[in-house]
Protein backbone atom coordinates (compact mmCIF):
# COMPACT_ATOMS: atom_id res chain seq x y z
CA UNK A 1 0.00 0.00 0.00
CA UNK A 2 2.67 2.35 1.07
CA UNK A 3 4.84 1.39 -2.44
CA UNK A 4 2.10 2.28 -4.64
CA UNK A 5 1.34 5.49 -2.53
CA UNK A 6 4.91 6.29 -3.02
CA UNK A 7 4.83 5.65 -6.55
CA UNK A 8 1.88 7.83 -7.12
CA UNK A 9 3.80 10.86 -5.66
CA UNK A 10 6.39 10.56 -8.04
CA UNK A 11 4.38 10.66 -11.03
CA UNK A 12 3.13 14.04 -11.74
CA UNK A 13 2.94 16.52 -9.24
CA UNK A 14 0.26 18.34 -10.24
CA UNK A 15 -1.62 15.31 -10.08
CA UNK A 16 -0.77 14.68 -6.40
CA UNK A 17 -4.70 13.68 -6.41
CA UNK A 18 -4.23 11.34 -9.13
CA UNK A 19 -6.24 8.61 -8.46
CA UNK A 20 -4.53 5.17 -8.71
CA UNK A 21 -6.51 3.92 -11.75
CA UNK A 22 -5.09 6.51 -13.62
CA UNK A 23 -1.53 5.74 -12.19
CA UNK A 24 -2.21 2.31 -13.59
CA UNK A 25 -3.24 3.68 -16.86
CA UNK A 26 0.06 5.04 -17.58
CA UNK A 27 2.00 2.05 -16.33
CA UNK A 28 0.15 0.10 -18.88
CA UNK A 29 0.66 2.46 -21.51
CA UNK A 30 3.88 2.56 -21.12
CA UNK A 31 4.55 -1.04 -21.11
CA UNK A 32 2.50 -0.83 -24.58
CA UNK A 33 5.13 1.71 -25.56
CA UNK A 34 8.10 -0.12 -24.38
CA UNK A 35 6.73 -3.37 -26.11
CA UNK A 36 6.33 -1.59 -29.33
CA UNK A 37 9.27 0.11 -29.18
CA UNK A 38 11.14 -0.70 -32.33
CA UNK A 39 8.30 -0.29 -34.72
CA UNK A 40 6.80 2.96 -32.94
CA UNK A 41 10.11 4.07 -33.41
CA UNK A 42 10.50 3.61 -36.96
CA UNK A 43 7.05 4.31 -37.67
CA UNK A 44 8.32 8.41 -36.10
CA UNK A 45 11.39 8.14 -38.00
CA UNK A 46 9.18 7.51 -41.52
CA UNK A 47 7.10 10.49 -40.72
CA UNK A 48 9.80 12.90 -39.54
CA UNK A 49 11.48 12.21 -43.21
CA UNK A 50 7.81 13.02 -44.91
CA UNK A 51 7.53 15.97 -42.96
CA UNK A 52 11.09 16.60 -44.40
CA UNK A 53 12.02 17.71 -40.88
CA UNK A 54 15.84 17.45 -40.05
CA UNK A 55 17.08 17.56 -43.45
CA UNK A 56 20.42 18.50 -41.80
CA UNK A 57 20.61 14.91 -41.19
CA UNK A 58 21.29 11.71 -42.33
CA UNK A 59 18.37 8.90 -41.92
CA UNK A 60 21.29 7.20 -39.65
CA UNK A 61 21.86 9.96 -37.52
CA UNK A 62 17.97 10.69 -37.27
CA UNK A 63 17.36 7.60 -36.01
CA UNK A 64 20.07 7.38 -33.73
CA UNK A 65 18.28 10.41 -32.15
CA UNK A 66 14.93 9.42 -32.72
CA UNK A 67 15.99 6.42 -30.54
CA UNK A 68 17.12 8.35 -27.83
CA UNK A 69 14.39 10.83 -27.87
CA UNK A 70 11.82 7.80 -27.41
CA UNK A 71 13.29 6.41 -24.86
CA UNK A 72 14.21 9.78 -22.47
CA UNK A 73 10.18 10.58 -23.68
CA UNK A 74 8.63 7.27 -22.30
CA UNK A 75 10.80 7.43 -19.25
CA UNK A 76 9.43 11.06 -18.82
CA UNK A 77 5.48 9.69 -19.38
CA UNK A 78 6.62 6.83 -16.57
CA UNK A 79 8.86 8.93 -14.17
CA UNK A 80 7.12 11.95 -14.05
CA UNK A 81 10.26 13.97 -13.38
CA UNK A 82 10.80 16.10 -15.72
CA UNK A 83 14.55 17.15 -15.18
CA UNK A 84 15.98 14.29 -16.70
CA UNK A 85 13.63 15.30 -19.39
CA UNK A 86 15.06 19.03 -19.17
CA UNK A 87 18.51 17.91 -18.93
CA UNK A 88 18.26 15.44 -22.10
CA UNK A 89 16.75 18.02 -23.74
CA UNK A 90 19.55 20.37 -23.21
CA UNK A 91 22.05 18.12 -24.28
CA UNK A 92 20.62 17.29 -27.35
CA UNK A 93 20.02 20.61 -28.95
CA UNK A 94 24.08 21.70 -27.87
CA UNK A 95 24.58 18.90 -30.51
CA UNK A 96 21.63 19.28 -32.89
CA UNK A 97 22.07 23.47 -33.16
CA UNK A 98 25.39 22.94 -34.86
CA UNK A 99 23.94 21.37 -37.56
CA UNK A 100 21.64 23.80 -38.49
CA UNK A 101 18.31 21.81 -36.82
CA UNK A 102 15.80 25.18 -36.05
CA UNK A 103 13.33 25.45 -33.66
CA UNK A 104 10.24 24.10 -35.47
CA UNK A 105 11.79 21.51 -36.91
CA UNK A 106 12.56 20.13 -32.88
CA UNK A 107 8.61 20.96 -32.03
CA UNK A 108 7.77 19.65 -35.15
CA UNK A 109 9.05 15.68 -34.21
CA UNK A 110 8.37 15.92 -30.72
CA UNK A 111 4.49 16.59 -31.78
CA UNK A 112 5.00 13.55 -34.36
CA UNK A 113 6.18 11.27 -31.65
CA UNK A 114 2.86 12.44 -29.84
CA UNK A 115 0.65 11.79 -32.57
CA UNK A 116 2.97 8.30 -33.55
CA UNK A 117 1.96 7.19 -29.71
CA UNK A 118 -1.46 8.52 -29.50
CA UNK A 119 -2.53 6.79 -32.89
CA UNK A 120 -0.90 3.43 -31.39
CA UNK A 121 -3.01 3.93 -28.32
CA UNK A 122 -5.86 4.72 -30.36
CA UNK A 123 -5.18 1.28 -32.15
CA UNK A 124 -4.77 -0.70 -29.10
CA UNK A 125 -8.00 0.27 -27.15
CA UNK A 126 -10.27 0.92 -30.29
CA UNK A 127 -12.31 -1.83 -28.88
CA UNK A 128 -13.17 -0.08 -25.36
CA UNK A 129 -14.00 3.27 -25.86
CA UNK A 130 -14.12 4.14 -22.10
CA UNK A 131 -10.98 2.62 -21.36
CA UNK A 132 -9.48 4.24 -24.54
CA UNK A 133 -10.77 7.98 -23.14
CA UNK A 134 -9.25 7.36 -19.96
CA UNK A 135 -5.76 6.25 -21.53
CA UNK A 136 -5.50 9.33 -23.14
CA UNK A 137 -6.89 11.62 -20.06
CA UNK A 138 -3.32 10.12 -18.67
CA UNK A 139 -0.93 10.38 -21.53
CA UNK A 140 -2.15 13.86 -23.53
CA UNK A 141 -1.57 16.40 -20.42
CA UNK A 142 1.78 14.61 -20.00
CA UNK A 143 2.33 14.27 -23.60
CA UNK A 144 1.82 17.90 -23.98
CA UNK A 145 4.05 18.96 -21.05
CA UNK A 146 7.05 16.87 -22.49
CA UNK A 147 6.74 18.63 -25.75
CA UNK A 148 6.72 22.00 -24.17
CA UNK A 149 10.01 20.69 -22.08
CA UNK A 150 11.77 19.81 -24.94
CA UNK A 151 10.92 22.75 -27.31
CA UNK A 152 11.14 24.91 -24.24
CA UNK A 153 14.43 23.11 -23.45
CA UNK A 154 15.46 24.03 -27.29
CA UNK A 155 14.70 27.59 -27.20
CA UNK A 156 16.88 28.24 -24.22
CA UNK A 157 20.10 26.74 -25.34
CA UNK A 158 19.87 28.53 -29.11
CA UNK A 159 19.34 31.64 -27.34
CA UNK A 160 22.00 30.99 -25.12
CA UNK A 161 24.36 29.76 -28.08
CA UNK A 162 23.53 33.07 -29.70
CA UNK A 163 24.49 35.37 -26.85
CA UNK A 164 27.70 33.44 -26.57
CA UNK A 165 28.48 33.99 -30.28
CA UNK A 166 27.45 37.84 -29.69
CA UNK A 167 30.14 38.04 -27.16
CA UNK A 168 32.71 36.41 -28.95
CA UNK A 169 32.17 38.83 -32.03
CA UNK A 170 32.55 41.50 -29.12
CA UNK A 171 35.48 39.93 -27.59
CA UNK A 172 37.49 39.08 -30.58
CA UNK A 173 40.43 40.31 -29.91
CA UNK A 174 42.25 42.32 -32.82
CA UNK A 175 40.31 42.83 -36.08
CA UNK A 176 43.11 45.00 -37.05
CA UNK A 177 45.62 43.29 -39.79
CA UNK A 178 48.88 44.37 -41.00
CA UNK A 179 49.37 43.39 -44.28
CA UNK A 180 53.01 45.26 -45.20
CA UNK A 181 55.42 46.39 -43.20
CA UNK A 182 54.10 50.27 -41.65
CA UNK A 183 50.68 49.18 -42.68
CA UNK A 184 47.47 48.30 -41.26
CA UNK A 185 43.84 47.47 -42.18
CA UNK A 186 40.90 47.78 -40.18
CA UNK A 187 37.74 46.26 -41.93
CA UNK A 188 34.65 47.12 -40.27
CA UNK A 189 31.50 44.72 -41.06
CA UNK A 190 27.60 45.21 -40.00
CA UNK A 191 26.58 47.88 -37.59
CA UNK A 192 28.71 49.10 -35.22
CA UNK A 193 27.36 50.42 -31.91
CA UNK A 194 29.07 52.93 -30.44
CA UNK A 195 30.61 50.51 -27.46
CA UNK A 196 32.34 48.30 -30.54
CA UNK A 197 33.32 51.57 -31.99
CA UNK A 198 35.28 52.72 -29.05
CA UNK A 199 36.73 49.10 -28.73
CA UNK A 200 37.90 49.39 -32.16
CA UNK A 201 39.45 52.60 -31.79
CA UNK A 202 41.36 51.57 -28.76
CA UNK A 203 42.29 48.81 -30.50
CA UNK A 204 43.43 50.37 -33.75
CA UNK A 205 45.26 53.18 -31.84
CA UNK A 206 47.13 50.34 -30.07
CA UNK A 207 47.83 48.88 -33.51
CA UNK A 208 49.36 51.38 -34.60
CA UNK A 209 51.82 51.75 -31.64
CA UNK A 210 52.62 47.92 -31.43
CA UNK A 211 53.14 47.75 -35.47
CA UNK A 212 54.50 51.12 -35.78
CA UNK A 213 51.78 51.56 -38.86
CA UNK A 214 52.65 54.82 -40.83
CA UNK A 215 49.24 54.40 -42.77
CA UNK A 216 45.79 52.47 -42.06
CA UNK A 217 42.95 51.58 -44.33
CA UNK A 218 39.57 51.72 -42.89
CA UNK A 219 37.38 49.66 -44.53
CA UNK A 220 33.76 50.77 -44.12
CA UNK A 221 32.64 48.63 -47.14
CA UNK A 222 30.69 46.02 -44.83
CA UNK A 223 29.26 48.50 -42.88
CA UNK A 224 25.37 49.38 -44.14
CA UNK A 225 24.53 52.39 -42.33
CA UNK A 226 26.22 54.39 -39.75
CA UNK A 227 24.23 57.30 -37.11
CA UNK A 228 25.70 60.53 -36.39
CA UNK A 229 27.42 58.91 -32.82
CA UNK A 230 29.49 56.59 -34.95
CA UNK A 231 29.92 58.86 -37.56
CA UNK A 232 31.79 60.64 -34.89
CA UNK A 233 33.38 58.01 -33.68
CA UNK A 234 35.01 57.46 -36.80
CA UNK A 235 36.29 61.07 -37.48
CA UNK A 236 37.53 61.01 -33.72
CA UNK A 237 39.54 57.81 -34.41
CA UNK A 238 40.85 59.61 -37.91
CA UNK A 239 41.72 62.19 -35.63
CA UNK A 240 43.61 60.14 -33.03
CA UNK A 241 45.35 58.21 -35.59
CA UNK A 242 47.20 61.62 -36.91
CA UNK A 243 48.18 62.16 -33.36
CA UNK A 244 50.20 58.98 -33.22
CA UNK A 245 51.70 59.98 -36.15
CA UNK A 246 50.10 58.10 -39.07
CA UNK A 247 47.88 58.93 -41.89
CA UNK A 248 43.99 57.12 -42.86
CA UNK A 249 42.63 56.57 -45.76
CA UNK A 250 38.87 55.22 -45.65
CA UNK A 251 37.42 52.97 -48.29
CA UNK A 252 34.22 51.62 -48.84
CA UNK A 253 32.50 54.85 -47.99
CA UNK A 254 28.56 54.56 -49.20
CA UNK A 255 26.61 57.36 -49.98
CA UNK A 256 24.81 57.22 -47.50
CA UNK A 257 27.18 57.47 -44.93
CA UNK A 258 29.23 60.25 -46.64
CA UNK A 259 25.84 61.91 -46.41
CA UNK A 260 26.13 61.24 -42.19
CA UNK A 261 29.55 62.50 -42.23
CA UNK A 262 28.79 66.00 -43.82
CA UNK A 263 25.74 66.62 -41.79
CA UNK A 264 27.55 66.57 -38.79
CA UNK A 265 30.11 68.55 -40.10
CA UNK A 266 32.82 66.71 -41.22
CA UNK A 267 34.78 68.23 -44.60
CA UNK A 268 34.58 65.33 -46.76
CA UNK A 269 37.55 67.19 -48.77
CA UNK A 270 39.90 66.91 -45.47
CA UNK A 271 39.27 63.08 -45.38
CA UNK A 272 41.55 60.74 -47.67
CA UNK A 273 38.56 58.39 -49.15
CA UNK A 274 39.31 55.83 -51.73
CA UNK A 275 36.52 54.02 -53.78
CA UNK A 276 37.45 50.33 -52.61
CA UNK A 277 39.88 48.46 -50.44
CA UNK A 278 42.32 47.26 -52.69
CA UNK A 279 42.32 50.92 -54.08
CA UNK A 280 43.22 52.21 -50.54
CA UNK A 281 45.95 49.57 -49.99
CA UNK A 282 47.63 50.99 -53.37
CA UNK A 283 47.22 54.56 -52.13
CA UNK A 284 48.48 53.73 -48.67
CA UNK A 285 51.37 52.24 -50.47
CA UNK A 286 52.01 54.86 -52.98
CA UNK A 287 52.22 57.08 -49.73
CA UNK A 288 54.43 54.58 -47.93
CA UNK A 289 56.86 54.91 -50.65
CA UNK A 290 56.92 58.34 -51.23
CA UNK A 291 60.09 59.04 -49.95
CA UNK A 292 60.12 63.12 -50.23
CA UNK A 293 57.09 64.76 -48.50
CA UNK A 294 56.59 63.18 -44.97
CA UNK A 295 53.05 62.04 -43.72
CA UNK A 296 52.65 64.36 -40.99
CA UNK A 297 53.19 67.26 -43.40
CA UNK A 298 49.97 65.98 -45.36
CA UNK A 299 48.55 65.40 -41.84
CA UNK A 300 49.44 69.39 -41.13
CA UNK A 301 47.92 70.81 -44.59
CA UNK A 302 44.92 69.39 -43.84
CA UNK A 303 44.21 71.11 -40.85
CA UNK B 1 61.00 69.58 -12.62
CA UNK B 2 63.14 70.75 -15.59
CA UNK B 3 62.81 68.84 -18.42
CA UNK B 4 66.43 67.58 -20.21
CA UNK B 5 66.78 68.50 -23.32
CA UNK B 6 69.47 67.01 -25.20
CA UNK B 7 71.12 67.70 -28.28
CA UNK B 8 71.34 66.05 -31.35
CA UNK B 9 73.23 67.41 -33.93
CA UNK B 10 70.93 69.94 -35.66
CA UNK B 11 68.33 69.14 -33.30
CA UNK B 12 67.11 69.24 -29.69
CA UNK B 13 65.47 66.67 -28.11
CA UNK B 14 63.29 67.00 -25.15
CA UNK B 15 62.10 63.96 -23.25
CA UNK B 16 59.00 64.54 -20.68
CA UNK B 17 59.99 62.26 -17.74
CA UNK B 18 56.76 62.54 -15.76
CA UNK B 19 54.18 64.49 -15.22
CA UNK B 20 54.24 68.06 -15.34
CA UNK B 21 53.12 70.97 -13.58
CA UNK B 22 51.50 73.86 -15.49
CA UNK B 23 54.28 76.18 -14.46
CA UNK B 24 56.77 73.05 -15.38
CA UNK B 25 54.94 73.01 -19.16
CA UNK B 26 55.69 76.82 -19.06
CA UNK B 27 59.24 76.61 -18.19
CA UNK B 28 59.84 73.82 -21.04
CA UNK B 29 58.54 76.68 -23.29
CA UNK B 30 60.96 78.91 -22.40
CA UNK B 31 63.71 77.08 -22.25
CA UNK B 32 63.27 75.35 -25.80
CA UNK B 33 62.69 78.73 -27.38
CA UNK B 34 65.59 79.81 -26.06
CA UNK B 35 67.77 77.38 -26.60
CA UNK B 36 66.88 77.03 -30.76
CA UNK B 37 67.80 80.60 -30.94
CA UNK B 38 71.33 80.56 -29.72
CA UNK B 39 72.17 77.02 -30.59
CA UNK B 40 70.58 77.59 -34.12
CA UNK B 41 68.81 74.24 -34.76
CA UNK B 42 66.60 73.21 -36.94
CA UNK B 43 64.41 71.33 -35.19
CA UNK B 44 62.68 70.18 -32.16
CA UNK B 45 61.37 66.72 -31.10
CA UNK B 46 59.09 66.73 -27.71
CA UNK B 47 58.47 63.15 -26.22
CA UNK B 48 55.75 63.08 -24.45
CA UNK B 49 56.22 59.01 -23.91
CA UNK B 50 55.88 59.31 -20.27
CA UNK B 51 52.74 61.77 -20.22
CA UNK B 52 49.84 59.90 -18.66
CA UNK B 53 47.48 62.91 -19.14
CA UNK B 54 47.47 65.47 -22.01
CA UNK B 55 45.02 67.88 -20.95
CA UNK B 56 43.67 71.35 -22.63
CA UNK B 57 46.70 73.26 -20.87
CA UNK B 58 49.58 70.79 -22.44
CA UNK B 59 48.12 70.68 -25.64
CA UNK B 60 47.90 75.02 -25.98
CA UNK B 61 51.47 74.96 -24.98
CA UNK B 62 52.91 71.92 -27.66
CA UNK B 63 51.26 74.39 -29.90
CA UNK B 64 53.08 77.41 -28.55
CA UNK B 65 56.05 75.42 -28.65
CA UNK B 66 55.23 74.96 -32.24
CA UNK B 67 54.01 78.43 -33.32
CA UNK B 68 56.94 79.99 -31.26
CA UNK B 69 59.49 78.20 -32.35
CA UNK B 70 58.41 78.05 -35.99
CA UNK B 71 58.88 81.72 -35.49
CA UNK B 72 63.05 81.27 -35.15
CA UNK B 73 62.61 78.66 -38.47
CA UNK B 74 62.51 75.30 -37.09
CA UNK B 75 60.08 72.61 -36.59
CA UNK B 76 58.68 71.38 -34.29
CA UNK B 77 57.38 67.77 -33.53
CA UNK B 78 55.57 65.85 -30.82
CA UNK B 79 56.46 62.02 -30.85
CA UNK B 80 55.15 59.68 -28.14
CA UNK B 81 51.40 60.10 -27.30
CA UNK B 82 49.99 57.28 -26.08
CA UNK B 83 47.02 55.48 -27.34
CA UNK B 84 44.76 56.16 -24.52
CA UNK B 85 46.01 59.60 -24.40
CA UNK B 86 44.99 60.11 -27.66
CA UNK B 87 41.95 58.79 -27.57
CA UNK B 88 41.20 60.83 -24.98
CA UNK B 89 42.41 64.14 -26.07
CA UNK B 90 40.16 63.62 -29.38
CA UNK B 91 36.89 63.34 -27.02
CA UNK B 92 38.11 66.22 -25.33
CA UNK B 93 38.36 67.71 -28.95
CA UNK B 94 42.22 68.46 -28.41
CA UNK B 95 43.32 68.19 -31.79
CA UNK B 96 46.49 69.76 -32.04
CA UNK B 97 45.60 71.49 -35.13
CA UNK B 98 49.05 72.75 -37.06
CA UNK B 99 51.34 70.45 -34.88
CA UNK B 100 53.60 68.00 -36.67
CA UNK B 101 53.19 64.60 -34.69
CA UNK B 102 55.44 61.03 -35.09
CA UNK B 103 55.12 57.65 -33.46
CA UNK B 104 58.40 58.02 -31.78
CA UNK B 105 62.16 59.44 -31.56
CA UNK B 106 62.70 57.41 -34.64
CA UNK B 107 60.05 58.82 -36.81
CA UNK B 108 60.23 62.05 -35.46
CA UNK B 109 64.26 62.63 -36.40
CA UNK B 110 62.97 60.78 -39.91
CA UNK B 111 60.08 63.64 -40.05
CA UNK B 112 62.73 66.36 -38.93
CA UNK B 113 65.33 65.16 -41.74
CA UNK B 114 62.84 65.06 -44.32
CA UNK B 115 62.09 68.48 -43.79
CA UNK B 116 65.45 69.45 -43.70
CA UNK B 117 66.27 67.78 -46.94
CA UNK B 118 63.46 69.22 -48.42
CA UNK B 119 64.03 72.84 -47.56
CA UNK B 120 67.58 71.88 -48.77
CA UNK B 121 67.29 70.89 -52.47
CA UNK B 122 64.59 73.51 -53.19
CA UNK B 123 65.53 77.13 -53.38
CA UNK B 124 61.74 78.09 -53.36
CA UNK B 125 58.70 77.26 -50.83
CA UNK B 126 57.54 73.79 -51.80
CA UNK B 127 54.44 73.91 -53.94
CA UNK B 128 52.06 71.36 -52.31
CA UNK C 1 21.25 85.96 -6.90
CA UNK C 2 19.13 82.97 -8.83
CA UNK C 3 20.39 79.50 -8.27
CA UNK C 4 20.96 77.49 -11.70
CA UNK C 5 20.65 74.56 -10.93
CA UNK C 6 20.50 72.32 -14.60
CA UNK C 7 20.10 69.07 -13.03
CA UNK C 8 19.22 67.13 -9.56
CA UNK C 9 22.12 67.64 -7.62
CA UNK C 10 21.92 64.46 -4.67
CA UNK C 11 21.40 67.33 -2.13
CA UNK C 12 24.71 67.61 -0.46
CA UNK C 13 25.86 71.43 0.57
CA UNK C 14 27.63 71.07 2.67
CA UNK C 15 31.74 71.58 2.00
CA UNK C 16 33.25 68.34 3.00
CA UNK C 17 36.09 68.35 5.59
CA UNK C 18 38.88 66.39 4.31
CA UNK C 19 38.96 64.84 7.99
CA UNK C 20 35.57 63.93 8.89
CA UNK C 21 34.42 60.79 8.53
CA UNK C 22 32.02 60.46 4.93
CA UNK C 23 28.27 59.82 5.26
CA UNK C 24 27.87 56.27 4.66
CA UNK C 25 24.74 56.90 2.23
CA UNK C 26 24.43 60.04 0.14
CA UNK C 27 21.51 62.20 0.54
CA UNK C 28 19.63 59.83 -2.37
CA UNK C 29 19.55 56.97 -0.29
CA UNK C 30 21.04 54.84 -2.55
CA UNK C 31 24.55 55.11 -3.35
CA UNK C 32 27.08 54.09 -1.21
CA UNK C 33 30.16 55.78 -0.21
CA UNK C 34 32.93 53.17 0.13
CA UNK C 35 36.05 55.19 -0.39
CA UNK C 36 37.14 59.06 -0.54
CA UNK C 37 39.71 61.78 -0.53
CA UNK C 38 39.73 65.68 -0.80
CA UNK C 39 42.22 67.33 -2.53
CA UNK C 40 42.68 70.65 -1.53
CA UNK C 41 43.43 73.03 -4.90
CA UNK C 42 45.39 76.27 -4.68
CA UNK C 43 47.88 75.94 -7.61
CA UNK C 44 48.78 74.22 -10.42
CA UNK C 45 51.31 71.54 -8.76
CA UNK C 46 47.69 70.79 -6.82
CA UNK C 47 46.11 69.62 -10.16
CA UNK C 48 48.65 66.63 -10.93
CA UNK C 49 48.41 65.77 -7.32
CA UNK C 50 44.90 65.67 -7.97
CA UNK C 51 44.58 63.61 -11.30
CA UNK C 52 46.79 61.36 -9.67
CA UNK C 53 44.92 60.08 -7.24
CA UNK C 54 41.57 60.12 -8.97
CA UNK C 55 43.62 57.59 -11.07
CA UNK C 56 44.75 55.25 -7.89
CA UNK C 57 41.56 55.57 -6.60
CA UNK C 58 39.52 54.47 -9.77
CA UNK C 59 42.18 51.61 -10.57
CA UNK C 60 40.60 50.36 -7.87
CA UNK C 61 37.39 49.95 -9.09
CA UNK C 62 39.09 48.11 -12.39
CA UNK C 63 38.47 50.94 -14.85
CA UNK C 64 40.31 50.01 -17.71
CA UNK C 65 43.78 52.05 -18.76
CA UNK C 66 41.78 54.10 -21.31
CA UNK C 67 39.38 54.83 -18.47
CA UNK C 68 41.72 55.68 -16.00
CA UNK C 69 42.72 58.50 -18.62
CA UNK C 70 39.45 59.71 -19.53
CA UNK C 71 39.11 60.02 -15.23
CA UNK C 72 42.33 61.54 -15.01
CA UNK C 73 41.90 64.08 -17.95
CA UNK C 74 38.46 65.63 -16.60
CA UNK C 75 40.23 65.52 -13.28
CA UNK C 76 43.00 68.29 -14.53
CA UNK C 77 40.39 70.10 -16.41
CA UNK C 78 38.07 70.58 -13.40
CA UNK C 79 41.11 71.05 -11.55
CA UNK C 80 42.33 73.56 -13.46
CA UNK C 81 39.31 75.72 -13.43
CA UNK C 82 39.21 76.07 -9.98
CA UNK C 83 43.00 77.39 -10.06
CA UNK C 84 42.00 79.78 -13.23
CA UNK C 85 39.09 81.29 -12.28
CA UNK C 86 38.32 80.79 -8.29
CA UNK C 87 41.96 80.48 -7.51
CA UNK C 88 41.24 78.07 -4.73
CA UNK C 89 39.01 74.78 -3.75
CA UNK C 90 38.64 71.38 -3.57
CA UNK C 91 38.40 68.20 -5.45
CA UNK C 92 36.63 65.95 -3.65
CA UNK C 93 36.94 62.15 -4.91
CA UNK C 94 34.51 59.08 -4.03
CA UNK C 95 34.17 55.54 -4.86
CA UNK C 96 30.55 54.86 -5.04
CA UNK C 97 28.26 51.74 -4.96
CA UNK C 98 24.98 52.12 -7.01
CA UNK C 99 23.66 48.11 -6.13
CA UNK C 100 25.44 46.05 -8.64
CA UNK C 101 27.29 49.01 -10.24
CA UNK C 102 30.38 50.44 -8.65
CA UNK C 103 31.87 53.87 -10.02
CA UNK C 104 33.66 57.21 -8.84
CA UNK C 105 32.83 60.63 -8.51
CA UNK C 106 34.82 63.58 -9.09
CA UNK C 107 33.24 66.71 -7.78
CA UNK C 108 35.25 70.33 -7.80
CA UNK C 109 33.80 72.57 -5.65
CA UNK C 110 35.08 76.41 -4.77
CA UNK C 111 33.67 79.24 -3.80
CA UNK C 112 34.65 81.60 -6.74
CA UNK C 113 32.51 83.97 -8.66
CA UNK C 114 30.75 81.83 -10.37
CA UNK C 115 28.74 81.00 -13.83
CA UNK C 116 26.74 83.79 -15.45
CA UNK C 117 25.64 81.51 -18.45
CA UNK C 118 25.93 78.06 -17.51
CA UNK C 119 23.62 76.69 -20.91
CA UNK C 120 26.79 79.28 -22.64
CA UNK C 121 29.56 77.19 -20.68
CA UNK C 122 27.95 73.72 -21.67
CA UNK C 123 27.70 74.62 -25.22
CA UNK C 124 30.46 73.73 -27.88
CA UNK C 125 33.68 72.62 -27.20
CA UNK C 126 37.25 73.60 -27.14
CA UNK C 127 37.94 77.23 -29.32
CA UNK C 128 41.23 77.21 -30.69
CA UNK C 129 41.98 80.91 -29.40
CA UNK C 130 43.85 81.20 -26.70
CA UNK C 131 40.82 81.38 -24.38
CA UNK C 132 40.04 77.49 -23.73
CA UNK C 133 36.54 78.80 -21.90
CA UNK C 134 35.76 76.27 -19.19
CA UNK C 135 36.12 72.99 -20.95
CA UNK C 136 33.29 71.73 -19.64
CA UNK C 137 31.48 70.21 -22.48
CA UNK C 138 34.28 67.99 -23.03
CA UNK C 139 34.55 67.04 -19.21
CA UNK C 140 30.76 66.09 -19.81
CA UNK C 141 31.62 64.26 -22.77
CA UNK C 142 34.16 62.29 -21.17
CA UNK C 143 32.00 61.23 -18.25
CA UNK C 144 28.59 59.13 -17.77
CA UNK C 145 27.03 61.62 -15.49
CA UNK C 146 27.92 65.17 -15.04
CA UNK C 147 25.94 67.75 -12.95
CA UNK C 148 26.25 71.49 -12.14
CA UNK C 149 25.81 73.88 -9.58
CA UNK C 150 27.15 77.60 -10.19
CA UNK C 151 25.86 80.86 -8.01
CA UNK C 152 27.35 83.98 -9.60
CA UNK C 153 29.35 85.59 -6.49
CA UNK C 154 29.50 81.93 -4.46
CA UNK C 155 30.65 79.52 -6.17
CA UNK C 156 30.49 76.25 -8.13
CA UNK C 157 30.23 72.96 -7.76
CA UNK C 158 30.84 70.48 -10.64
CA UNK C 159 29.90 66.42 -10.29
CA UNK C 160 31.00 64.37 -12.64
CA UNK C 161 30.63 60.82 -12.39
CA UNK C 162 31.96 57.55 -14.09
CA UNK C 163 30.87 53.80 -14.01
CA UNK C 164 32.39 50.81 -14.26
CA UNK C 165 31.05 48.55 -17.70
Amino acid sequence: MEHEVREARTTFGTMHQMSQPTAELLRQLVAHLRQNRTQLREEWARRITEAKLLTAMTKEEIFAEATSVYDNYVEALETGTFEALQAYARNLSERIIPRGVETHEVVGIVLLLRDVLARSLFAKYQNDFALLNRILDAYEPAANRIANTVAVGFVQERERVIREQQEAIRVLSTPVLQVRERLLILPIIGVIDPQRARQLTEQLLRGIRTNRAKVVVIDITGVPVMDANVANNLVQTVEATRLLGATVIITGLSPEIAQTLVTIGVDLGKMNTVGDLQGGIEEAERLLGYKVVPLTDNAELRT
Amino acid sequence: MEVPILKQGPYLIASIQSALSDADLVQLRDALVEQVGRLRSRGVIVDVTALDVMDSFATRTLRDITFMIRLRVAETVIVGIQPDVAFTMVQLGLKLEGVPTALDLEEGIAFLSKKDNGANKEATPRGR
Amino acid sequence: MRTRKLLLVDGECDPVDAHAQPDRFTANGRDRVLEEIAVQIHCDTDIVAARQKGRVLAASLGFSSSELTLIATAISELARNIVLYAKQGEIVLRLYERGEQRGVMVRARDNGPGIPDIRRALQGGFSTSRSLGLGLPGVRRLMDEFEIDSRVGQGTTVTARKWRR
